[in-house]
Order: structure tokens, then sequence, then C-alpha cells
């Protein structure tokens, strides 16, 4: 390895880089636009869900639950519904997306101390959504229900109290439940807190893997590969040197893309930023080795620009546990996920960024982010290395 | 031009190459040595496998079999050792459109281990060498295509390599650029640079030292300019000029004393064995036919006679040497191009 000859490719690199707008708007600009788009566009927290009620038992037990919905802000009251009305015609209208239905023996089964029962119709249609809605409705129903607890207790102490709502009924006690949701690290339950890291994943491997793999795949179709072929030059100063600026590259578009999450959704690191370099090097280090392996693989810009969009962008997303949970993925997905190096860049991101953790606790997840790394750079540079035959 | 081999060991030897891609074999058996300062020519239509050979010869193809010498190495065991003392230039101009001259030079310069005033210093012979003083800040894309073949050559020079590979160096090129290039090439091999360079161009032939005939992978022929045209000893070549000068092939091809017919242009040229005699038949026979001819010319023959004679006679070779006096003008049927068959 060379040092002269490795810093001849990449100060070549850099100044194609720099002359060309486009790839340098690509490199840096687009982490920062499909942070906004994502951040914006793919917002978990679901508001003003349009919620009818249909209360028969109109009791001021029924009506107190019924303004807890719609006190908690997540809940907009589109429809005061009489008994008999036709629910599926509202749901399938989109008129409403939730419907209340409380039955006529709410008030009376809660003063009793039984369980109250209450339905909750949801349009099922945006899965998403929905989860969230019941996830809502279940916080509401039990605070309500401690509510109802806690009222029950202070007017018969010692006595029988009841508590109710849609969960099973929690038997009296002597004590008045308390209820406190305690939500660690995104306190608000704000989604972006939690999507940024995930996004940062999944840009970087984006345009780590798309720089590399045009990079080289473009010197493929302008045979000025064949020329470096016949100069004296190693495979291993060809890689060293296409890699490293834009690694650089890319550790740059990691600040611009902290310095936007922190200018537009509020999102702080909590732990050092040596720690976050760090691992993000790493992490790059596997991006850009796949990015080598996708330019080995193909003969055209796009071909390489298909093949790299599907090997890094659609793991990123789907099998990193970015939007899917990975514990709820079928046992077969899950292991496929132990080969996306996105998986541990998540892991150990979120831990950094949001609870402001250091590496001790992650390095499991650093060592396969560098086992991931050093298998996809000997991948590449055997095929790379290959003759031609 | 510098004169013809010397008596020193040989720069390039090849011997019994083979390339095969499948069942298609695109250099069959070839075998050839070229001295120090020489010119070499490979001369072949597309597909021929000329560059097939120079690709091996430079160490980005593996032969599948045959031995391959350059510069007293052994190209499959020694391919680095070799890299740093050969140039290697494609028709594609392999240069980066998007940067100026002097950053391709540089460039080009620095993974050849070139720096500081070394560099510099090369950097400035090959502008004055490619006359593209005064062009450094341009952007490669811009330039015609006579500078960047000039400008690629000079990125090829820069390590000063004994050996120059030119593949089809002057393909898209106009021909006062191409005379030009010409000139740098003469230059070279009077430094003591050994050229080898490909082209399907006879005129650029010409200027070769020695020539190399491809033909459907195979080396038909090998020798001076001189010596190539040597195949035509004891036939002579006669240009008829006719007003239906189709027929008149027709006609021609099928007579038993007519060796060879071939269109140029609008005229026919025919080998015959004499002369007289095959002027004189000539005339009879298309008199009759009602087509008398204006004119029937005994010519000296040209590289490119010299080349469809030689591929003709291969031709038929491998026809099994059938009886038949001439054939069309055409190469042989078979197709089939290496270029096409790269990995």
């Amino acid at each position: 390895m060379r040092p002269g000859k490795v810093r001849a490719i990449a100060v070549k690199e850099l100044r194609q880089v720099a002359r060309d707008p486009l790839t340098l708007a690509m490199l840096l600009g687009l982490p920062t636009m499909m942070l906004l788009l994502y951040g914006y566009a793919v917002n978990f927290d679901v508001r003003h869900i349009r919620l009818a009620i249909q209360d028969r038992d109109k009791t001021a037990a029924s009506r107190d639950l019924g303004a807890a919905f719609v006190n908690s802000g997540y809940f907009d009251l589109a429809a005061d519904l009489p008994a008999g009305a036709d629910l599926e015609r509202l749901t399938e209208r989109r008129r409403a997306q939730a419907i209340l239905v409380i039955p006529e023996s709410y008030g009376r089964d809660l003063a009793a101390g039984r369980t109250a029962r209450v339905q909750l119709v949801i349009d099922g249609a945006d899965a998403n959504t929905a989860t969230t809605v019941l996830g809502y409705a279940s916080a509401i129903t039990a605070e309500a229900g401690a509510e109802v607890t806690r009222a029950a207790f202070l007017r018969n102490a010692g006595g029988m109290g009841g508590s109710g709502g849609q969960r099973g009924a929690a038997p009296a006690r002597a004590e008045p439940i308390d209820y406190e949701p305690r939500v660690w690290y995104n306190p608000e339950l704000k989604s972006t807190q939690f999507l940024v890291p995930g996004l940062v994943g999944f840009i970087l491997m984006l345009t780590a893997v798309l720089s590399t793999a045009l990079s080289v795949v473009r010197e493929k179709e302008r045979g000025t590969m064949e020329q470096l072929r016949v100069s004296s030059l190693t495979p291993g100063e060809l890689l060293v040197g296409k890699t490293i600026p834009y690694l650089a590259i890319s550790l740059l578009a990691t600040a611009i893309i902290l310095l936007a999450a922190r200018a537009l959704f509020g999102v702080v690191v909590r732990g050092s930023y040596l720690d976050l370099f760090a691992v993000t090097f790493v992490y790059l280090v596997g991006a850009l080795g796949l990015g080598l392996l996708v330019s080995s693989v193909a003969d055209s810009q796009a071909m390489a620009f298909q093949l790299g969009a599907a090997t890094s962008m659609l793991p990123s997303i789907l099998l990193s546990g970015f939007i899917f949970p990975i514990r709820a993925m079928p046992a077969a997905v899950r292991a496929l996920t132990y080969a996306v190096p996105a998986r541990y860049f998540l892991v150990v991101l979120r831990g950094v960024i949001l609870k402001g953790a250091g590496l001790a606790p992650y390095l499991t997840d650093l060592a396969f982010l560098l086992a991931y790394a050093l298998v996809v750079l000997g991948l590449a540079f055997a095929r790379l290395t290959r003759k031609e035959v | 031009m510098t004169g013809t081999a010397g008596t020193a060991a040989p720069v390039i030897e090849v011997a019994g190459l083979f390339k095969r891609f499948g069942s298609f074999t695109a250099v069959d058996d070839v075998s050839f040595t070229v001295s120090h300062g020489e010119v070499f020519g490979l001369l072949g239509s597309n597909g021929a496998g000329k560059s097939t050979i120079i690709r091996m010869l430079c160490g980005l193809m593996r032969p599948s079999a045959g031995k391959v010498r350059v510069a007293g190495l052994d190209v499959t065991a020694e391919p680095e050792r070799l890299k740093r003392r050969i140039g290697y230039m494609t028709q594609r101009f392999s240069l980066y459109d998007d940067l100026p001259v002097e950053q391709n030079l540089r460039f080009f310069g620095g993974i050849y281990g070139l720096r500081g005033a070394q560099l510099a210093e090369r950097e400035g012979w090959a502008l004055r060498m490619a006359d593209l003083e005064g062009k450094e800040k341009l952007l490669t894309g811009s330039l015609p295509a006579g500078w960047k073949q000039r400008l690629a050559l000079g990125c090829a020079l820069l390590h000063r390599p004994e050996i120059v590979f030119l593949d089809e160096p002057t393909g898209s090129v106009d021909p006062v650029s191409r005379r030009r290039f010409w000139h740098l090439i003469d230059g070279l091999a009077r430094d003591g640079v050994t050229i080898i360079v490909t082209t399907h161009y006879l005129d650029e032939a010409e200027r070769c030292d020695r020539l190399a005939l491809m033909h459907d992978g195979r080396l038909v022929a090998l020798g001076t300019v001189a010596e190539l045209k040597e195949v035509f000893a004891g036939r002579v070549l006669l240009e008829v000029t006719c007003p239906r000068f189709l027929d008149a092939l027709r006609l021609l091809e099928s007579a038993d004393w007519v060796l060879e017919a071939t269109v140029f242009g609008t005229r026919l040229h025919v080998v015959a064995a004499d002369a007289e005699e095959g002027r004189r038949r000539i005339v009879e026979a298309l008199t009759a036919d009602g087509n008398t001819p204006v004119a029937v010319e005994r010519i000296v023959p040209s590289l490119e006679d010299v080349f469809i004679h030689l591929i003709e006679r291969e031709g038929q070779r491998e026809r099994g040497e059938s009886g038949e006096g001439g054939g069309r003008g055409e190469s042989g049927g078979r197709t089939g191009s290496p270029e096409g068959a790269k990995p």
C-alpha cells in the first residue's frame, strides 16, 4: 500500500465529486431532505382521530368516559350517535375512525364494582393507526377506571371499591390504585425521537452504498477502470483510495443529519459524540464495502443503482427494527435480520442518542458491525481482484 | 520509421497463444515476436482477435493457452512488475471527462507513483508532446477527439514505458489528427520505445515496420509491407472498369482462368496469372456479354488487395481448397467478435 497512490485516487475522487453538484447534493442534501420527509411523513404519533360515541348508558359515568377520550387530545368527537345507529355505514364512509360504544349497564356495573365493559370499534384499514388507537384507548380506559376507583374509594372509604374499563377489573383494594404512566427515553412518546436513529442508519447506508457503487461502475463504463488495472496500482490501493473520500463525505452527512434532527425535531444526542462517530465509522466501512461489492457485480450505473438501492434500502428499513419491531417478526425473518448491519447500528445509536449510554453495553452489536464490514470488504476485494477470464 | 528487427532478444515473444470464450476461439494459435524499437501492427477487421491479443499482452486477460513474454517477463506470472514498464491506450481514450486536462495528467502520474518535481516535469513533457500547452484548465470532456487522443497518449506515457500498446488509437479521430498522431508514434519509436498498435486502417498499417494480419483469430500473414505484397508474385492484378460491374463480377467469378475477383468501389480487381492473357480474356468475355469494359489496366497491388487476397486464400483453405477459381471480395462468412464476447 503506497500512500502516494492512494492519495492520488482519493484526491481525484474528491475533485470529481466537487465538480459534480448533483452527486454532492445527493450525498449531502438528500439525507437532510429524507430526514425532513420521513420525519414529518412517517410520523407514528396519531392525533385527531375521528371518534364517534354511542352512549347508550347516558349516566354521569358514561359521559365521563366519553370526555376522557376527547380530553386526551388524541380524539376529536366526530359524532354523538343515538342508540341503534348504523355503525358500519359510519366507518365505511370514514366519517369515524373509531367508535366508542358504551352499553346501558356501564354506570350500573361500575357502581356495583363489577367489571364494566365498553366496546371500541376501530377502523383497521390502516393497521398502524389502528394499533396506536388501541393503545391510546387502553390507556384512557385504564386511567378512567383508576379515576373511578379512586372516586369510589373516597366515597366509601375502606368499603367496596370498583374498578372498570375495558380491561379486566382489578379487585377493590384498601388503597387507591395509583395509575401512573411512565415512559422512559421518549417521554412524550414522540416517534420522531425514536425514528431519527433509524433514519440515520438507513440514509447513511443508502448514500454510502450508492456513491461507492456508482463511482466504481462509472469507471467501468468509461473504460478508465481498465486503464487503472493496467497501471501498477494494486487493488488494495484502489479500494482504499476509492473508499476514503466517501467515508469522509458520509461522516459529514451524518453531522448534517444530526444538526437537522436537532433543529427540526429537537433530537439531542445525550451520549458522547465520539462514541457516536466511532460506531458510525464502523457502520460506514461496512456500507462502503457493500457498495464495492455491488460495483463488482453490476456492469452499468443503472444496474448498480438498482442493486445498491435494493441491498441497502430495503433491509435497512424493513429488517433493522427501524419501523417494524424485530421481536414481532416471524422466526425466519428474524434470523435474516442478523445479517443486516442497520439492526446493530440502530440499537447502538438509539442507546447513544436517546439514552446517553456509552458503548460498553453494546460491544456485541459493535462486534457484529465489525464482522459485517470485514466480510463484505473481503468479498468485494476478492471479486475486484479476480482476473478477467 | 525505424529499421526492422535487430539481433537483440525480442521485447515481446508470443508462442502458440490461444484465447477461448466458451466454444468460441477468439485467438487461435498465434505466434510472433517484436523487436526493440519496432512499430508492430496488428491488422484485421473487427472481431479478428487483435484487441484480445493486446489485452493478453498487457496482463488484462489470461490466455487460455500459450506463452507470452513481454520485456523478458512472463505476463501471467509477474503482471505487477510488467505493468510498470508498459503503457496502454485504447480507442476509448480512457480519461476522466469531468476533470480538466491537468488533473487527468496529475492523476495518472500519481497512480504511477510520480510526484513533486518529477511529476511536474513529466506533465510539462506530456502537454508539449500533445500540444496542449495553455489548455491545462480545459475540461477534458469538451476537447475535440484529436486532442483527447493526444492527451490519452500523454497519460499513457507519463511513466516512460518501454513498450506501448495502442488499441485502435485513431478510431474516432479526423485524418489530420491521425497523421499527427502517427508522427508522435514515429518519434517514440525513434527514441527506442517499442510500439504495438492495432488498426483496421490500411493506410496506418503501411506505416508499421512489420504487420501481423489477423483473420478470425488466426495469424494469416506476418512481415513487412513489402514482404506481404510478395504474395502477388507470379500473378497480376488487373483493374476493370465497365458499365455493369456487378454483372461483370458474377461472370468473372465463375471463369476458371480468374484467380480472384473483387469489387473496389465501382471497379473490379481481378487476379490473373498473366497480364496480357488476362486482359484479352476479360475484354472478350465482357464484350460477349454486352458489357464492354472501358478500361482494363494492370495495377500495383495495395495493402488492401493483399489483405483481401490473403483472407480469400484463408477462406479457401478453410473450405478445403475446392477447385473454384475465386470468391467474392467479402472476407469469409464467419462472424463472431471477441469484442462482443468479452466477459
